[in-house]
């Protein structure tokens, strides 16, 4: 496949960016999109150009390091994948492709694609975790018997893995997608019970100070969201937080 | 030249870690509010390390190149967590789970270290519920259980196929709370460079801010190695893209030894490699061996016309198939330890079977279909169909395989384009996981005081093999509930000396090395990218230190490797500046390392005259095959001093002493 990309190019965090044109050629349908930008990289360094800064880790969907906003969608065309995941296949021969970083306030560009989402991390120092030492002497695990059904949903919320796609599908650059997913992962279990009134009040409050904008129930970050976290986490954190600030 | 003190503790095996416990130094609360550690590596191991020396008292500074602790390669772990629980009444025990991975590691490894991490194995489970990880679990609401590979009883915890995410942000989440009380100082996006000896003992590291590129020390009373394993040496592996050997090797340099570098995990069930633009391999999770059977064709022409698209696999009949693990191996069929079932695959690709169409032909079926025939019928009994259809039987055991590895099947069809419901799967062995590493003592400690390493970075627990679920159990092992121990016995002499200064002529020379290491390759301005040397020396690896290996091949690979090495720093060109965010830096400094790593690597397994776990030699096989061990000889552990150069490494042997293990030819017939 020969393909022309449109790439957003910015020198570091205070630099201006723009974007560029490249041409890549002899793209297997079989490789991903992240071995293109690997071809399209050794060809810049053989060029004696600078290569495109861009996030990946794992490449297998999973550690939610890769990013790029790819023609408009956070992880490009296709559903329940990251970009590590998204195949040549899903191009035509001729294409053009344009792909830019994760947009939003809270998400500051580092260089290139790259983007800063340590406002996440804040969002989880706020409260995302069940306060017990790891001293290994708490009750045998099956001492805390969890309904199947509750098991699975806080299962589901805490497959979540932080990309911050939600976030840049969403026309206000809302993290509430993100943030209740592990709101609700923790109000689900017995074990999280004990502190979620402070838990939610706190990943909130920390949320808004990030710069993070307002849920309007466009459902955007659900449908692109690469692991699936319902919108239902949504509601059920503004249920959680309406009980929180009456109590 | 330190000497080779394991520091196992006297007593009866299942005494010993009680024992140890109750003997060694402890630091008072107070004091340890003096005490600075420091942690390269957030995952399982340096993760739970972190939050656990943090909750104790100690002031923890966290580093990982990563942009946030959550990403660490622990994440990408499927299959799941094995604990002596019992839960199923199966006859599990710590002893049984002692035995099995003594026996899985081909008997070659510690006796005591073993049995301490089957003794906490179910401390861990506790600990992971009582933090919120959501293990799978029945309908009575109590925690389910699976199989895994090499094991006769179901002792593995999980999560779905995300069992490593889960458990990795259990520790992520024990971090934040030591974070947010700033009992953690966390750098993400920093790359450790160098380690800091001062009179004899770690006493920080030199990293760098990979954003702003500046060049950093930090000081500590304790320096931990929690970065994973150096599987990447092949270039293609199951491991993360940036997953690198650096800080390994950097405290090799510095005078720890480097144990068993040979012992490398081939793990059977992989994604085959369809291309050469191809950036890394896939793992498909060892749990899809409880219900998948493993094939290739009985006949080479039907493999031919497979592979040449002529046929479809389904269309082979069942008396066609060669269900080689089931054949050979009747007692565990499918459900063989990795190293075994990897030797068989490429046993039967060597023979001509292979049923991908790529430039080797290597691939093998793990076929689903009888699995969803029993799991239909199954459910058409429960619920009362009479006579149902073999459209409704295919239907209803659908469900139940999607419900149980319906991640796995997505993941597949993803960059597959197949339906593994419908078409088997495809499969072939890849680099997944290193048993060598850092050698280190019963207390983890490396020969240098005060130096530690823990989780995959050590050789300490899996011998010569890995049993599938064991790696987390010994990342959250060494994290929780060793290491927080072992390191106040040391760090009880460091109560009254204070914050350790950086501006000193050691931290001087540390600094000095790094810098001038990194302005080599900036200014080297060669005509090569980091990664034409990082693929030719994967090819270097697998062609000759790969799943087999000969005194030969390997004779040449350390040839190879050198030669390469040396065209490496000739050649290799780095674009950017040394002052900014630049990834090709990064990469470059660690295929440096992994060019120096990779021939220590081979010298390793040209020493080693015998087959064992994951490491065969072509020339000690048995009549059948099997790998053949040399306990007279080689029931030691190898362990690497670096004295200039990988070629000049010295060789020192830790043997190993089994009093409650017979040593026995590993069968799984």
């Amino acid at each position: 496949m020969n393909l022309t990309l449109k790439i957003w190019r910015q020198k570091n965090a205070n630099a201006k960016g723009a974007m560029e044109t490249y041409q890549v050629e002899n793209i297997s349908p079989d490789s991903s999109f992240l071995e293109m930008l690997d071809i399209l990289n050794d060809q810049l360094i053989n060029e004696g150009k600078e290569p495109v800064a861009f996030d990946h880790d794992c490449r297998e969907g999973i550690c939610g390091m890769c990013s790029l906003q790819i023609n408009g969608e956070p992880h490009g065309p296709g559903r329940g994948i990251t970009t590590c995941q998204l195949h040549m296949r899903k191009f035509k021969d001729g294409d053009t492709i344009f792909i830019e970083p994760f947009r939003a306030k809270a998400f500051p560009v580092i260089k290139d694609l790259v983007v800063d989402r340590s406002a996440f991390d804040r969002i989880q120092h706020a409260g995302g975790y069940i306060s017990v030492n790891t001293s290994g002497n708490t009750q045998d695990a099956n001492g805390i018997p969890v309904e199947k059904h509750n098991a699975d949903k806080a299962f589901d919320a805490a497959t979540c893995i932080g990309c911050g796609a939600c976030v840049a599908a969403c026309k206000n650059a809302s993290a509430m997608l993100f943030t209740s997913a592990k709101v609700s992962q923790f109000a689900l279990l017995p074990q999280g019970r004990v502190e979620a009134t402070d838990r939610v009040l706190n990943m909130v409050k920390q949320m808004d100070l990030e710069g993070f904008g307002n849920c309007t129930n466009t459902g955007a970050c659900e449908i692109e969201c690469p692991k699936g976290i319902s919108l239902e986490n949504i509601a059920r954190m503004n249920r959680e937080y309406l009980k929180a600030s009456i109590k | 030249m330190a000497t080779l003190d394991s520091k196992i503790p006297e007593g009866p095996l299942a005494d010993k870690w009680t024992n140890h416990k109750n003997n060694i130094r402890l630091v008072n609360p107070a004091n340890k509010r003096k005490i600075d550690v420091i942690i390269v590596g957030t995952g399982l191991a340096g993760g739970s390390a972190a939050a656990t020396l943090a909750e104790l008292g100690y002031n923890v500074k966290a580093f990982c190149y990563q942009d946030s602790p959550r990403r660490a390669h622990s994440i990408a772990a499927q299959g799941g967590i094995n604990a002596a629980k019992n839960y199923q009444g199966d006859g599990d025990s710590i002893y049984r789970l002692f035995y099995d991975t003594i026996k899985g590691g081909d008997y070659r490894s510690r006796e005591a270290n073993v049995y301490r991490l089957a003794e906490v194995s179910g401390n861990i489970i506790d600990q992971c519920v009582a933090q919120g990880v959501p293990f799978a679990r029945d309908y009575g609401g109590l925690l389910d259980n699976r199989s895994f590979g090499g094991v006769l009883v179901s002792r593995t915890f999980y999560a779905k196929g995300q069992t490593g995410q889960q458990l990795l942000l259990g520790a992520y989440s024990a971090m934040n709370r030591q974070i947010a009380k700033g009992k953690i100082t966390m750098y993400n996006r920093h790359e450790m460079l160098d380690v800091v000896v001062v009179d004899g003992k770690a006493r920080g590291i030199i990293a760098r801010n990979l954003i702003t590129g500046e060049i950093e020390r930090h000081s500590a009373h304790a320096v931990v190695i929690a970065t994973g394993g150096y599987g990447n040496v092949f270039f293609l592996s199951t491991n993360a893209m940036g997953s690198n050997a650096t800080a390994a090797w950097k405290v090799h340099k510095r005078g720890a030894y480097f144990a068993n570098p040979c012992y490398t995990q081939i793990h059977p069930t992989c994604i085959p490699v369809h291309g050469d633009q191809q950036s890394k391999l896939t793992l498909m999770s060892e749990s899809l061996r409880n219900d998948g059977r493993i094939w290739v064709p009985k006949k080479i022409e039907d493999a031919q016309a497979i592979r040449e698209g002529k046929l479809k696999p389904t269309e082979i009949a069942e008396e066609d198939r060669d269900y080689y693990l089931e054949r050979r191996y009747p007692s565990f069929g499918n459900l063989v330890p990795r190293d075994v079932a990897s030797r068989a695959a490429k046993e039967r690709c060597d023979a001509g079977f292979g049923i991908v169409n790529n430039s080797t032909n290597e691939g093998v079926f793990l076929d689903f279909s009888s699995a969803i025939e029993r799991y239909g019928n199954e459910q058409a009994h429960i619920r009362g169909i009479h006579n149902p259809s073999k459209e409704k039987i295919t239907e209803l055991g659908e469900e139940v395989v999607a419900s149980k590895y319906g991640n796995l099947f997505d993941m597949y069809q993803q960059i597959t384009d197949d339906n593994p419901y419908k078409t088997p799967m495809k499969i072939y062995p890849a680099v997944h996981y290193t048993m060598g590493g850092i050698w280190v003592d019963y207390n983890l400690m490396t020969t240098v005081p005060g130096l530690y390493a823990i989780g995959e970075a050590n050789f300490s627990d899996h011998g010569a093999n890995r049993l599938g679920a064991s790696a987390l159990m010994q990342g959250l092992a060494d994290g929780y509930f060793v290491l927080p121990y072992t390191i106040g016995d040391y760090l009880a002499d460091d109560i009254r000396t204070g914050p350790i200064p950086t501006d000193t002529p050691e931290f001087d020379q540390a600094e000095k090395n790094v810098v001038d290491s990194i302005n080599k390759l900036i200014n080297n301005n060669g005509k090569h990218s980091v990664d034409y040397f990082h693929k030719k020396l994967g090819h270097i690896m697998w062609n000759k230190v790969g799943m087999a290996r000969n005194a030969q091949g390997l004779s040449e690979a350390i040839h190879e490797i050198a030669e390469l090495r040396e065209q490496f720093w000739k050649e290799v060109r780095v674009p950017g500046t040394s002052e900014e965010f630049n990834q090709e830096l990064e990469k470059a400094g660690r295929v440096a390392d992994f060019l120096e790593l990779g021939e220590l690597f081979a010298r390793d397994a040209l020493e080693r005259n015998e087959s064992c776990g994951g490491h065969y030699r072509e020339e000690y096989q048995t009549e059948e095959g099997e790998a053949k061990r040399d306990d007279e000889h080689y029931t030691y552990v190898a362990a690497w001093e670096y004295t200039g150069k990988p070629s000049e490494a010295v060789l020192h042997k830790e043997d190993l002493k089994f009093e409650n293990v017979e040593l026995k030819t590993r069968s799984y017939k």
